[in-house]
């Protein structure tokens, strides 16, 4: 059951849908407008500069003088005040984050909640369970594999989002929205065969893709993981972008390839981790072989994770970058 | 040892601190590309060589090169003459 309002116009959530949608003037409501009058040297609080804002403000408003004096106060307290709030709210957060790490739990005292059984289960029987020599990548991807599972839909989620808002559509009928394609095509800024950046990335893009799938791969036995190691690939992505231009780097990565990569990498790793944690809680056999720890194909299904996260982070870096650059990929 | 760690742990505070006091958008982002490297070696010293090496690729890495984008976009990165700033 719905129920009309009659003073809809006037209520403060009408106020607050036009603030939203910015229909709303903030010059017509006084205290947002910061006043810009050029400051001449020693005019600093002096009558002349207070005069110059106030003449500002009458041609703004078209006020009448007397008003115009008004407001002009009425501004300056609202600047003084904004300024106190800010100090007070800044002092306020202050306190409240002390207060939280006064209150925490003395580091290295036996009894605290860090010290559980779950911790001391991990680090006893994780190589036995998880089959990875590296304990923190068997936890972040075995026993709290769901956890790694939502980091990877949270960059794939902020991906979409600067996609949403900063994508320029090229088949878009809008006069401004090509217009801004035209501006925002910045090849014609890039260093066209840059000699010296083109070098470095020969030498470097090779070996820094290399210690990226390195990472990826090795995670399960030594530092590193997907996540690591897809920001390690993304880093090279964006280096040859930069070395060999669009052109080059559109032949081997498109918007579509970047779509499909994602999906598939997100799909497989919800579908794998659904099926280990299913048989896993039911007490089934798996069928999913652990291998011998410190062997490459060991540990089951964390190579295949850490190999589906690392693509999706990669991805995501590079689709940040080109997203911010010029609005497409 | 110990006298390295807090050479490490002071210029951190100084870089904190002198990201948020330094005027130029652009120094500041570098100084805190500093403070990343420097953090990552901290991780190091503490024996966790995974954070390590995602603050090397993240933090000192792509974060500061989406920075350094925005500025650009921003129109804060500007030459000399007036142009706009060739590399991203």
């Amino acid at each position: 059951m719905s129920r009309k309002r009659d003073n809809y116009e006037t209520s403060r959530w009408k106020k607050f849908r036009s603030w939203v949608d910015g229909e709303t003037d903030p010059l017509e409501h006084g205290m947002e407008a910061h006043v810009a009058v050029p400051r001449k040297e020693g005019m600093f609080d002096s009558p002349d500069h207070e005069k110059a804002v106030r003449e500002e403000l009458a041609r703004l408003y078209g006020d009448s003088d007397k008003t115009a004096i008004l407001r002009a106060r009425g501004i300056r307290y609202f600047q003084r005040f904004y300024k106190i709030m800010s100090v007070v709210l800044c002092l306020g957060i202050i306190l409240v984050l002390l207060w939280t790490v006064a209150s925490l739990p003395v580091t290295g005292v036996a009894s605290n909640p860090d010290n559980n059984e779950v911790a001391a289960r991990y680090i006893e029987r994780g190589l036995q369970e998880t089959g990875a020599v590296n304990i923190v990548t068997g936890m972040i991807l075995d026993y709290r594999a769901f956890d790694t599972f939502g980091e990877s839909c949270v960059l794939f989620i902020g991906s979409c989002c600067v996609l949403v808002l900063l994508r320029l559509d090229g088949n878009s009928k809008n006069e401004n929205i090509r217009k801004m394609i035209a501006e925002s095509n910045d090849r014609h800024f890039e260093p066209k065969n840059d000699i010296i950046l083109q070098k470095c990335a020969c030498v470097l893009v090779p070996i820094i893709m290399i210690f990226g799938i390195y990472i990826v791969l090795n995670g399960h036995l030594s530092p590193g993981g997907g996540f690591s190691g897809g920001a390690v690939l993304g880093s090279g992505l964006i280096l040859y972008l930069n070395a060999f231009g669009y052109e080059k780097m559109g032949k081997m990565f498109t918007e579509k390839l970047y779509r499909r990569t994602t999906l598939c990498a997100l799909t497989f790793y919800c579908l794998a981790k659904s099926y280990s944690f299913f048989t896993g809680a039911n007490h089934l056999e798996s069928g999913i072989p652990l291998g011998t720890p410190g062997a490459i194909l060991s540990s089951g299904l964390i190579l295949p994770l850490n190999i589906c996260v690392g693509l999706v982070v990669a991805c995501t870096m590079y689709a940040f970058y080109t997203l911010f650059r010029k609005g497409g990929m | 040892m110990k006298l390295f760690e807090s050479v490490l742990l002071l210029s951190l505070i100084v870089c904190a601190m002198s990201v948020a006091f330094t005027k130029d958008l652009l120094t500041s982002i570098i100084i805190f590309m500093s403070y990343s490297l420097i953090m990552c070696i901290i991780w190091m010293i503490l024996q966790s060589p995974d954070l390590a090496i995602t603050e090397a690729a993240v933090g000192a890495g792509v974060t500061s090169i989406l920075f350094f984008l925005t500025l650009k976009k921003i129109r804060a990165i500007r030459k000399e003459d007036g142009s706009e700033q060739e590399e991203g």
